[in-house]
Formats: C-alpha cells, sequence, structure tokens
C-alpha cells in the first residue's frame, strides 16, 4: 500500500509541478502571470489562475468569469468539459490530480493526533460543497449584478482559500508594490485560509469532504462514470480493512461508487482478497442460463 | 445493492457533455472570455484592491 501512497502523491506533485511551472512568475519584481494560450484550457483539478506559474485556467474561476460576464452567458464549454472528464473518471481528479489535495494530504502527514468529525456534523456538512457550487459558482455570479451591471465569482472571491495560497500569498511576497492593495477581503480570505491548512493537519482533507465545488461536481457523475470501482462480493470475507483505511469515510463494501470517494486507490490495495478492483463500467452480472460455479462446503 | 447504471447510459451522456463543450467553444465565445480573465491577474479573487 506504500508504494501505491508514494505513486500518487509523485503523481500529484508532478502535475502540480508541471502545470505551475511558468518560471518568470516566480521571479521577484512585478507581478508576471502567464499570459499565453494554454490558458485557454482548464487544468481538471483546482488551480488558482492567477497563481504566478499557473500555465492553465481553473475550471471554477472560468466557470464563474463566465456566468458574471456582461452577457449573462451559461459556461457550456468549462460545463461540458468537466463533464466529459466526470463522466470518464468521476473523481479520480480529486485522488491523483489536485493539487491543493496533495497540499492537505501533506499538512495532514504532520504528526499530531487525528480528528474525527462526529457523524452527526460529518453527514450534513458533506452537503455543503452542492450549496458552494450551486449558489457561490452558478447562481450568484449568474444572477446578481452590482449598480454598474458588473458580476462578481462569488466563490472564487469570497471563500476560495486555493487562490489565496498559490495565488494572494505569493502575488504579495514577490511583489511589494502588491501589499499597498491589501484589504480587509485579503485578511478575511487569508483567515479562511488558515482554517483550512489547520483543519487539515488534523482532518484528512477537509475542503475537499466539506467545500469544493469541483469535487462536488465531479460527485455527480460518480456512479455512471466510464471508470467504476467493482466489488466482488465472492472474495469478500468482511474483514473491514477496506473502511478501515479509508480516510474519507466511505465503505466501498456497501457503497463502492460513492460519491465521496475520490478514487485513491487505497482500499484496493489494502484489500487482501482483492475483492475490490477499477474497470470500465458496472459490474457484468451473470446471466439466468449461465452455469455459476458454487463453493460448496464439505 | 442498488442497479449500476448501464455504460449506454454513460456514453449517451458523454455525447451530450462533449457536444456542450464543443458549442461553448465554437459558438458561445467562452474561451475567450476564460482568456481574457485568466491571463490577468484576478484582484479580486485574491483579495486585493
Amino acid at each position: 500500500m506504500k508504494k501505491s501512497n508514494s505513486l500518487r502523491t509523485l503523481v500529484q506533485a508532478g502535475w502540480g509541478i508541471l502545470t505551475n511551472s511558468y518560471v518568470q512568475g516566480w521571479m521577484p519584481g512585478p507581478p508576471a502571470i502567464y499570459q499565453g494560450p494554454l490558458k485557454r484550457f482548464c487544468v481538471p483539478g483546482m488551480n488558482c489562475y492567477s497563481c504566478p506559474g499557473a500555465l492553465g485556467s481553473c475550471p471554477i474561476g472560468a466557470m464563474q468569469a463566465v456566468f458574471n460576464g456582461r452577457r449573462r452567458k451559461f459556461a457550456f464549454y468549462v460545463v461540458g468539459y468537466l463533464a466529459t472528464i466526470g463522466l470518464l473518471v468521476g473523481r479520480f481528479i480529486c485522488g491523483w490530480l489536485c493539487l491543493f489535495g496533495l497540499i492537505q494530504e501533506l499538512l495532514y502527514k504532520i504528526p499530531t493526533p487525528k480528528l474525527t468529525v462526529p457523524e452527526k456534523i460529518d453527514r450534513p456538512l458533506r452537503y455543503l460543497k452542492y450549496v458552494m457550487l450551486g449558489v457561490f459558482v452558478f447562481a450568484l455570479p449568474f444572477f446578481y449584478r452590482t449598480n454598474l451591471g458588473m458580476g462578481e465569482p462569488f466563490f472564487c472571491q469570497y471563500i476560495c482559500p486555493v487562490g489565496t495560497l498559490e495565488g494572494g500569498i505569493p502575488l504579495v511576497l514577490l511583489d511589494a508594490t502588491m501589499r499597498g492593495a491589501l484589504s480587509w477581503l485579503f485578511r478575511w480570505k487569508c483567515a479562511l485560509m488558515l482554517v483550512c491548512v489547520i483543519s487539515s493537519i488534523f482532518i484528512y482533507r477537509p475542503f475537499c469532504k466539506y467545500v469544493c465545488p469541483l469535487g462536488a461536481f465531479y460527485a455527480l457523475f460518480q456512479k455512471v462514470s466510464v471508470m467504476r470501482m467493482r466489488f466482488d462480493q465472492d472474495k469478500c470475507v468482511s474483514c473491514g480493512l477496506c473502511a478501515k483505511t479509508c480516510k474519507m469515510g466511505v465503505n466501498p463494501v456497501l457503497n463502492p461508487n460513492s460519491a465521496e470517494c475520490i478514487r485513491c486507490s487505497e482500499c484496493v490495495h489494502a484489500c487482501p482478497k482483492q475483492a475490490l478492483s477499477f474497470g470500465v463500467g458496472p459490474k457484468k452480472e451473470a446471466k439466468p442460463d449461465e452455469v455459476v460455479p458454487v463453493r460448496l462446503n464439505v | 445493492m442498488k442497479q449500476e447504471a448501464s455504460l449506454k447510459v454513460t456514453l449517451v451522456m458523454l455525447a451530450l457533455s462533449i457536444t456542450m463543450c464543443g458549442y461553448g467553444v465554437l459558438y458561445n465565445d467562452e474561451v475567450k472570455i476564460v482568456l481574457k480573465k485568466a491571463t490577468a491577474i484576478c484582484m479580486q479573487c485574491i483579495g486585493l484592491g
């Protein structure tokens, strides 16, 4: 299992470096974010496009940019792109290609006592990310306009800790002139970001579980995606190791394609009987006229 | 366990999502909006100003 974890961390880190490798942006001096053609494309995970090194766009930011435009358009391109990814792999992106997910995982590795959020709080709180998606990413940017007819990217502007950590703080550190423009909003967002960072030390991926609108979007497609978790009842010995291993609070036996599963495959590697696996489409059920071997306990 | 959605449903939805994406790119002028937004520092997003 350690090998699979290392591979996943490597993939996450490699992807994070690759998609934020605009070296010029990281040089001290006047802010110089990448302005080339790659910014037409959205990276599949959460990654602020104001990050000095970002080569691609943030899909959540891009969605809001289209929604809150003067002409109030629906974001067919970004929604269609994200839906395509979701339909192919579900929340696999969360587990393997999200830089902010990696940051939270690395923070969780800090040796401290870990907290388990009581189920009475955890269960309803998991729906908060859908509120973030529906209200702060879609409804408010799409419908709200200021007196001047301008829309606002509500999630990015008032909530997203990813933008603060990857965009705001690096830009302020790299360029002293930006520090003069700091406002209450920066302090508010820093406070939110700190809450996220500190809670990540004690709780596994709290942003992914409770807040991330992109995770919420991909979760909508988890049960219908091409890539699916398969559970073989015949191999399972009910040891419970898979549920114990899962840090997202999923029981793969009861709900192998749970909306909360980030498809990190830790349960797959933890299972001593290989009862869990990933495959294409739903598990094929035996047809009635097929001969099914029966194990006799003699 | 509930019956899983068949692959046919997925493929139909995939066709729709790809069509949606294509429409957004070719007819809705969204790429221009995304590019314009992403190539400027979003002062609102990073909490400045």
